[in-house]
C-alpha cells in the first residue's frame, strides 16, 4: 500500500503539487489524469522517491519511505520516450535488470523469455532497440519493468508517442500484464478517453491538486466539482450558467430545464449546469428532455459518430451523435438536454448534488 | 525531510574545496602578502603598503602591454567568431565527413601550448622554416625576429591555427541541434541562405557563441607561452603582453612585490572584463 | 490553389530498387482536386510521410511525375512549387515577433511592405493571433506556434495547397478540438487545398472530405467517412479505422448464406460468383446487437468508457466485441445477431461486391 500524506513539492517559488493524499492498494491500477502541466510527472517522481517532498510524508506498506532515494525502492518507470540500452539487444535490455539484482542465470532466462512472450517480443531478441519500431521499443521498456517484479510501476503516458491503433492494444494488454502481479501500478496520462478504457481508479489533477479520486466510471459520471468534470470530458464539457427559480433553471429561447428530484431542496441562485456532449441529442431521449435550438458552427465525423459544434446564446456545445450527420454551417436546429444526466455546480464551482450521491 | 542523506553530501564536496584551498586561494593570499611588502632578499620583509599598486598604475611599461593585450584579444576574436562560424556552417552534418572533420578539427586543441610555439617558430624561420623560407622565396621580406608587424602576424596566425577549432566544434554542436523541419519550413518560406542563418541558425547558436566569446576571451588575454616561445616578446616590446612582463619583473628582476602587484592587477581585469562581457552578452540574450 | 496529381508515383529510398520490398511507396495514382480537404491515415511506415514529402518538394519520387494544375512539378524546388507546410513539432523563428513570423514569407519574396502589412493583418484575425502580433513568438504555447506555422502558409495568397504532417502531435486534447474546428471553418472560407497526414482516425475523419488510407505503400482506399466506416474495401481499413476495429472470422459461403461452426449467418445478398481465397466476414462491433434472441456467445469483458460499453465476447470460439448503448443492460443469457448493413465479405482480405 502506498500513502502519500498533505504531500507538498514546491520549486522556487513556484508549487509543482498542492497538498496531495492519496492511498494506492496493492494490486489496483491508477490513472493519474489531468492536462499537460498539472503536475502528474511531478506526483510520480514523488512517488518513485526521484524528488523528496518539501513538506508530508510518503508511507510504504506502513512505513515511512520520505526520502529514500529510489535506488533503494523498488520502483520500476516508463516514460513517453523510448528509453532502452541502445547498445544492447533486446534480450539483454529486458535481462538487465534481473543483471543488476545478481539473479542466477537461468531464472533470468526464463523471466526474459516470459516477458517477451507477453509482450509478442519473441522474435525480436536479439535485435537492437533502435532497428525496431515505436511500439516494439516501448513494449522492451515495459518488458525490463516487468521482469523487475517491482511493487509499485510508473508508466508516464507510456503511449503517447505510438501509432493510434497501436495504443490501442497496448492499452488494453496493459492492465492484464500487471494484474497478475499485485503491483501498485501508477499510469499517468493526458486523455480522458485512455482513462475509461484503463478502468480501475481515477485522479483527477489540476494545477497540482488532486480534485477527485475514486473509481474511473465513478469519477467520470459524478464528478465532485466543475475542475474534475472539465477535466474529465473529451470533448470538451458543455456548460451553461443558469438561475433557478423553485422547480426549474430559466433557460433563455427554450423550455426551461426541471430541477432533478434530489436536487430539489437547493437555494434559488445561480448554477453552472454541465452535461457530456452524448447528452445532447437530435432526437427526444426521455420525456423529460428539454427542446433548445442552437446555430451549428461545424460538424464533425468520426466514421461512426458526428460531433456538432454548437453555438446556444454566448457558450458554444458539442453533439455526440451516432451516424454520420450533414448540416449547413449557421442552420439553426433542435436539439435536447437530458435533464436526468445534468451535472449541478455551485457558484464556488462545487457539486450541488447531495453528498450520498456522489463518488468517493 | 531533507536530513541525513542531505549532510553526507558535504563530504562528498570536500576533496575539491581542499583541491581548489591549496591551487587557488592560498597562492592568491602569498600574492596578496608579497604585493604590499618589499624584500631585499634573505627572507626579510618590509611593509610597502599601496606603493607597488601606485607604481604599477603610473607605469607606463604596463599600460603599454595591458593596450597590447586588449588589441590581441580584439583581433584574434574578430577573426576566430566569424571564422569558426563559418566553418562549422560547412562542415558536413552527416555521412563519413562527420568524423574525419571533428577529429581534423580537433587536432590543433590536442597540442600543448609550448608544442605549438616550438612548430611555428621552427616553420616561421627564414633559413629552414617551410614558411618563411617560402615567404622569402615568394619576395616577401619576412622577418618575425625583426619586424614587429611580422611578429604579430605570426603570433596572430598562430593563435588563429591553435583555437579556432574550438569556436568551429562549439557552433558546430549548435547546429547539428536544429531539427531537419527548421530548413524544410524555411525552404518552403523562400527564405535566402542569409536569412537562414539569421533567423535560424544564429538564434541556435548563440548560447555557445557567448561561452566560445567568453573562453576565447580570458585565454587570449592571459596569453603567454606562444609569444613567449616565439617571439620571447620582441622585437623590442612590441609582443610583451602583461603575462610577459609579469614573468620579466618577476623572474628576470626579481622584483617580487611589485610583479605580486601587478598579478592583482591582472586578475582583477580580467574577472572584471569577464563579468561585463558575460553580463552584456547574457542581458542581450534575455532581451532576443 | 491547385489540383494535385501524382501520376504513377513510386519511391524508393535505397539507390537500386529491385523488388516491390524496396519500395517505401509502391505506385501512387491519384488526383487531389483543386479545394479538396484529404487525409493520409495510416500507420507509421505506410509511406503517407513520403508521399506528402513528395508532394512538397522535399523528396523526388524515383519513378512518376507530379502536376500542379497540369503542370509538371516533379522536378522543381520547394520554394518553385508554392506550397505550405505545418510540421510535427511547431516550426517556429524564435527570436522575431509573431506579425514578422507571418511577414517573414512574404517579405523574402519581395512583397512591398504595405501589402505585407494588409495580408499579415488578414492572417492574424484568421488564425486568433491579433492579439499577440506584437509578441515574441518564443514564449507562447505549443497551440499558438502551430498557429503561427500555419499562419505563414496562409499568408502568401499564391499558394497551391496547405500540407500539414501530423500538426497535432504536441497538442492537448483540449486544444485539438479547438484547433481542428478552426482548420475546418478555415477550409470551408477559403476553400484551400488541404492534405493532412496522421495516424488517429479521429483526426483525418474529422478533417478530411476524402481520407486517403495508406497501408504498406499503396493506397488500400479513398473514401468519405461514411464508406470507410460501412464499406471498408480491406480489411485492414476495418481494423485501421473505428474503435473497436472490424471483427473479422473466417466463414464458408454458400449462396446468400455464411457458415461459422455450428452457425448460420444470413447475408444480405449472395457474393459475386467465383469468389475464391480466404474467405472472411467483417462486422463492426456498432452492427453486433447484443439481446436475448440469436446466436450464443460468452462475456469476457464489459469495459465502461462512459457514452457506451464496449463488450469483448468469445463467440465460436472466437473473440469478438460489440457495442452497447450507456444506458442497455447486458443480458444474463446473451445472444447476438448481425445487422444485415454492417455485414461485408473479404476474399483474401480485399472486399467482394454482393448481388441483391
Amino acid at each position: 500500500m502506498l500513502e502519500l500524506r498533505n504531500v507538498t513539492k514546491t520549486v522556487g517559488a513556484t508549487e509543482h503539487i498542492r497538498d496531495v493524499s492519496l492511498t494506492l492498494q496493492h494490486g489496483s491500477l491508477n490513472v493519474l489524469l489531468g492536462p499537460t502541466l498539472s503536475g502528474k510527472t511531478s506526483l510520480m517522481r514523488l512517488m518513485a522517491g526521484l524528488d523528496v517532498p518539501t513538506s508530508g510524508s510518503v508511507w510504504f506498506d506502513g512505513k515511512d519511505v520520505t526520502g529514500i532515494p529510489v535506488q533503494k525502492r523498488n520502483v520500476a518507470m516508463v516514460y513517453q520516450q523510448f528509453i532502452n540500452y541502445p547498445a544492447m539487444t533486446v534480450y539483454e535490455n529486458i535481462a538487465s535488470p534481473l543483471r543488476v539484482a545478481g539473479t542466477e542465470r537461468a531464472k533470468i532466462d526464463k523471466e526474459v523469455r516470459n516477458a517477451a512472450a507477453l509482450l509478442k517480443l519473441t522474435p525480436f531478441l536479439d535485435r537492437t532497440p533502435l532497428s525496431l519500431s515505436g511500439g516494439q521499443q516501448q513494449r522492451t521498456a515495459l518488458a525490463r519493468a516487468i521482469v523487475k517484479n517491482a511493487s509499485l510501476v510508473l508508466l508516464d503516458e507510456p503511449l503517447a508517442n505510438l501509432d493510434y491503433k497501436l495504443r490501442e492494444e497496448l492499452r488494453a494488454e496493459l492492465p492484464k500484464i500487471f494484474a497478475a502481479s499485485g503491483t501498485i501500478f501508477v499510469y499517468a496520462t493526458t486523455e480522458p478517453h485512455e482513462a475509461l478504457l484503463l478502468g480501475g481508479n481515477t485522479a483527477t489533477l489540476s494545477e497540482g491538486r488532486i480534485t477527485q479520486f475514486g473509481p474511473t466510471i465513478d469519477v467520470f459520471r459524478r464528478p465532485n466539482d466543475l475542475v474534475t468534470a472539465k477535466t474529465f470530458a473529451d470533448p470538451p464539457l458543455n456548460t451553461i450558467v443558469l438561475k433557478k427559480s423553485g422547480s426549474s433553471f430559466l433557460l433563455d429561447g427554450g423550455v426551461n430545464l426541471p430541477v432533478p428530484a434530489e436536487l430539489a431542496g437547493i437555494a434559488d441562485t445561480s448554477y453552472t449546469i454541465g452535461f457530456q456532449p452524448h447528452h445532447l441529442s437530435l432526437t427526444r431521449p426521455s420525456p423529460s428532455a428539454v427542446p433548445v435550438r442552437a446555430k451549428v458552427s461545424v460538424t464533425e465525423i468520426t466514421g461512426s459518430e458526428s460531433f456538432v459544434h454548437l453555438d446556444f446564446a454566448d457558450v458554444r456545445w458539442v453533439m455526440l451523435e451516432h451516424g454520420i450527420l450533414v448540416f449547413e454551417p449557421d442552420q439553426t436546429i433542435e436539439v435536447f438536454i437530458d435533464p436526468r444526466h445534468i451535472m449541478v455546480f455551485d457558484a464556488n464551482g462545487r457539486s450541488a448534488a447531495p453528498p450520498q450521491m456522489l463518488a468517493a | 525531510m531533507e536530513r541525513t542523506w542531505n549532510n553526507k553530501a558535504w563530504f562528498m564536496v570536500l576533496p575539491v574545496l581542499l583541491l581548489v584551498a591549496f591551487s587557488a586561494i592560498i597562492p592568491l593570499m602569498t600574492v596578496v602578502n608579497y604585493s604590499v611588502q618589499d624584500t631585499f632578499g634573505n627572507n626579510v620583509f618590509f611593509w610597502a603598503g599601496s606603493e607597488w599598486f601606485e607604481e604599477i598604475l603610473h607605469s607606463d611599461r604596463f599600460w603599454e602591454a595591458m593596450a597590447r593585450n586588449l588589441a590581441f584579444s580584439a583581433i584574434i576574436l574578430i577573426i576566430e567568431i566569424p571564422l569558426g562560424i563559418f566553418i562549422a556552417l560547412n562542415m558536413p552534418k552527416k555521412g563519413w565527413g562527420v568524423p574525419v572533420c571533428l577529429v581534423l578539427m580537433a587536432l590543433p586543441l590536442l597540442i600543448p601550448w609550448n608544442v605549438v610555439g616550438t612548430i611555428w617558430q621552427v616553420f616561421g624561420r627564414v633559413d629552414i622554416g617551410l614558411l618563411g623560407y617560402t615567404l622569402r622565396a615568394l619576395g616577401f621580406n619576412y622577418n618575425y625576429v625583426n619586424d614587429p608587424f611580422d611578429a604579430w602576424i605570426t603570433v596572430i596566425v598562430m593563435d588563429v591555427w591553435h583555437w579556432t577549432s574550438l569556436v568551429v566544434l562549439l557552433c558546430y554542436a549548435g547546429l547539428v541541434s536544429i531539427p531537419d523541419a527548421y530548413y524544410q519550413a524555411a525552404k518552403i518560406d523562400g527564405a535566402s541562405r542569409w536569412a537562414i542563418f539569421r533567423y535560424i541558425q544564429l538564434p541556435k547558436m548563440n548560447r555557445v557563441l557567448l561561452i566560445a566569446v567568453l573562453l576565447r576571451f580570458m585565454d587570449s588575454f592571459m596569453i603567454y607561452t606562444e609569444p613567449f616561445v616565439v617571439t620571447g616578446g620582441g622585437p623590442g616590446n612590441t609582443t610583451t603582453f602583461l603575462s610577459i612582463d609579469l614573468v620579466k619583473l618577476a623572474i628576470g628582476e626579481f622584483n617580487l612585490g611589485e610583479a605580486a602587484a601587478m598579478s592583482i592587477v591582472y586578475f582583477l581585469i580580467i574577472m572584471l572584463l569577464s563579468w561585463v562581457f558575460y553580463t552584456v552578452m547574457t542581458a542581450y540574450d534575455a532581451e532576443q | 490553389m491547385a489540383r494535385i496529381d501524382c501520376n504513377h508515383i513510386r519511391h524508393a529510398y535505397g539507390p537500386h530498387p529491385k523488388s516491390d520490398k524496396d519500395y517505401a511507396l509502391k505506385e501512387v495514382h491519384h488526383a487531389f482536386e483543386d479545394g479538396g480537404a484529404y487525409a493520409l491515415l495510416g500507420p507509421s511506415g505506410c509511406g503517407k510521410t513520403t508521399l506528402l514529402n513528395i508532394i512538397s518538394g522535399l523528396l523526388y519520387p524515383s519513378h512518376g511525375e507530379l502536376l500542379f494544375d497540369g503542370k509538371d512539378v516533379t522536378n522543381l524546388s520547394t520554394q518553385e512549387r508554392n506550397i505550405a507546410q505545418v510540421f510535427q513539432f511547431p516550426v517556429i523563428y524564435d527570436t522575431m515577433t509573431v506579425y514578422d513570423n507571418l511577414a517573414f514569407p512574404l517579405r523574402n519574396r519581395g512583397v512591398p511592405e504595405p501589402d505585407v502589412d494588409r495580408k499579415v493583418r488578414e492572417t492574424l484575425e484568421m488564425t486568433g493571433l491579433a492579439d499577440m502580433a506584437r509578441r515574441k513568438a518564443r514564449g507562447l504555447t505549443a497551440d499558438q506556434k502551430q498557429k503561427i506555422s500555419l499562419g505563414r502558409g496562409l499568408v502568401r495568397s499564391d499558394v497551391n495547397a496547405i500540407l500539414f504532417d501530423e500538426p497535432l502531435t504536441v497538442i492537448d486534447p483540449h486544444m485539438k478540438w479547438v484547433l481542428r474546428s478552426q482548420l475546418k471553418q478555415l477550409h470551408r472560407r477559403f476553400g484551400f487545398t488541404m492534405v493532412y497526414v496522421t495516424h488517429d482516425q479521429t483526426e483525418a475523419l474529422t478533417f478530411a472530405e476524402n481520407v486517403v488510407v495508406m497501408y504498406e505503400g499503396e493506397i488500400v482506399q479513398i473514401g468519405s467517412p461514411a464508406e470507410l466506416f460501412e464499406r471498408p474495401k480491406h480489411t485492414f481499413v476495418g481494423y485501421f479505422i473505428g474503435s473497436p476495429g472490424m471483427n473479422v472470422m473466417p466463414v464458408a459461403v454458400e449462396g446468400r448464406s455464411a457458415r461459422l461452426g455450428s452457425q448460420t449467418i444470413e447475408l444480405p445478398g449472395a457474393p459475386k460468383a467465383g469468389t475464391s481465397g480466404v474467405i472472411e466476414l467483417g462486422i463492426r462491433p456498432e452492427y453486433v446487437r447484443l439481446g436475448a434472441t440469436g446466436m450464443p456467445v460468452s462475456i469476457r469483458k464489459v469495459e465502461d468508457i462512459g457514452r457506451h460499453k464496449v463488450v469483448r465476447a468469445s463467440f465460436e470460439g472466437r473473440d469478438i466485441a460489440a457495442i452497447v448503448g450507456e444506458d442497455e443492460d447486458i443480458p444474463a443469457d446473451p445472444k447476438i445477431a448481425f445487422d444485415p448493413d454492417g455485414i461485408n465479405i473479404y476474399a483474401d482480405s480485399w472486399r467482394v461486391e454482393m448481388g441483391g
